[in-house]
């Protein structure tokens, strides 16, 4: 069965969010998923151009009035 | 009964907290109502912000060093002898050499460490300047080169957020003086989208490049290096091949922190504006060690521990805190080898570099021997 790692970033600032990401995929295996919530604006633009740079899917991305939820797919 | 302050860490923040209570503390340290311990892991105090001189030749080796006990007031009571336990409970810090210090309140300055090894190949392909053995191994390499790919290659989390800049250009400038930029090629890679976690800095820094003719690569995270091909790759999947690799190796907290089951990663939760340590009223945390979300940098620890002064103080004398950190960093930033600029902000003002000069350069050059000044509590 896939994992979930769920990463709670939120108040950490850039990089923090997305460098928190790329260690927790290190950690895992292919199939398995991150979440990351995080407050920092950066992460909209980021993380998504980041999964994209990287080989990796954006499963879902959903906005909150105070934070972001992203969910990534290690596919490599 | 006196009250016990006692110190862990020897460096910058640790220093200037030992010595600034010192100088508002004069009669109740004389008196014994206070007492001050500071457990340090060196007899020498290093100016680590002059180990990015060393490989360019700019500074003596001698000039980065003090004794220790010559730097702090002789109030304090001063022992070489690592934490290596600290228990907030009992409020016990345990040594090295197997003694035990009580306190009544405690300052957690055990600064941050490099782990080049946590990166393959890191630790034998690249050099580095963040500490003397690595400048000097720069000094040796820079002094070969004679031209080709040079690659800096900046790694998070990493104190000092402008030296990876400042070295790329002091480099520009050092190749050039010698001849040797014409065949050279000078790439900065970094792990996110931009040059900085800064975003003012990484807009001012990128036409830097542009103008200079550096390269960049972003979203660069490193996964390994080859020493034997000399490449060095991305968890991205991008690979540059390297004459001389500069690295920033990433950085954690003091294994003592980590141990103790303060923080993960040797970085403590702090609040960010009474610097206690969260869950606690008597310890206090300062400089690179805490978790606040700011740049790890000398001035951090310096304008952390010039509040945690007053704070201490206000707390012994009237027992009441003093005031809060508003999280103000300055950094002067070297622009190359004669010019420079700085950046300052806090928790409500961005930063926003100024136009480079030879005068902000000169009152760098400047610092760097006043800084003895900051250390012992004097300016």
């Amino acid at each position: 069965m896939p994992e979930r790692e769920v990463v709670d970033a939120r108040g950490m600032p850039c990089p923090g969010p997305l460098i928190s990401l790329i260690t927790a995929l290190k950690g895992l295996a292919v199939g398995d998923e991150v979440e990351v919530l995080s407050s920092d604006r950066g992460s909209n633009k980021d993380i998504p151009t980041w999964l994209n740079k990287a080989g990796h899917e954006l499963v879902t991305v959903e906005t909150f009035p105070d934070h972001c939820r992203f969910v990534a797919k290690k596919l490599r | 009964m006196s009250k016990r302050i006692v110190i862990v860490g020897g460096g910058l923040a640790g220093t200037i907290v030992a010595n600034g209570l010192c100088r508002q503390l004069g009669r109740e340290l004389a008196s014994g109502e206070v007492a001050i311990t500071m457990l340090g892991d060196s007899d020498r105090h290093l100016y680590q912000p002059g180990l990015l001189y060393i490989p360019f030749g700019r500074m003596r080796e001698t000039e980065l060093f003090r004794e220790q006990r010559k730097v702090l007031n002789h109030r304090v009571t001063f022992h070489v002898d690592p934490a290596t336990h600290v228990d907030v409970e009992t409020k016990q810090v345990k040594t090295a050499s197997g003694k035990s210090h009580g306190y009544d309140y405690l300052v957690l300055a055990t600064g941050s460490r490099l782990v080049p090894e946590e990166v393959p190949g890191m630790a034998e392909g690249a050099h580095w300047f963040y500490d003397l053995d690595g400048a000097r191994k720069m000094r040796e390499a820079l002094n070969a080169f004679t031209g080709g790919n040079i690659v800096v290659n900046v790694n998070v989390p990493h104190k000092c957020p402008v030296a990876p800049l400042e070295v790329t250009f002091m480099l520009h400038d050092f190749l050039t003086e010698r001849g040797l930029m014409d065949g050279t090629t000078i790439t900065y890679t970094y792990p996110i989208g931009r040059l900085h976690a800064l975003e003012p800095v990484a807009e001012w820094a990128q036409p830097e490049m542009d103008r200079l003719g550096i390269k960049y690569e972003t979203f660069f995270n490193t996964e390994s290096v080859d020493p034997q091909k000399k490449t060095v790759t991305s968890v991205e999947g991008t690979t540059l091949p390297y004459d001389l690799l500069v690295t920033i190796p990433p950085h954690k907290g003091a294994a003592v922190i980590e141990d103790s089951g303060l923080g993960k990663g040797g970085w403590v939760p702090t609040n960010k504006q009474t610097l206690h340590r969260e869950g606690s009223t008597d310890v206090f945390v300062v400089g690179d060690t805490t978790n606040i979300p700011i740049s790890k940098a000398g001035s951090t620890a310096h304008f952390e521990a010039d509040t945690l002064v007053d704070n201490l103080v206000s707390l012994l004398k009237e027992g009441r805190m003093a005031r809060d950190y508003d999280g103000k960093v300055f950094c002067f930033l070297e622009t190359g080898l004669s010019t420079g600029t700085y950046v300052w902000f806090n928790y409500r003002t961005p930063p926003k570099p100024v136009p480079p000069s030879k005068m902000v350069h000169w009152f760098k050059l400047s610092y760097n021997r006043m800084y003895w000044l900051s250390a012992r509590g004097l300016m």
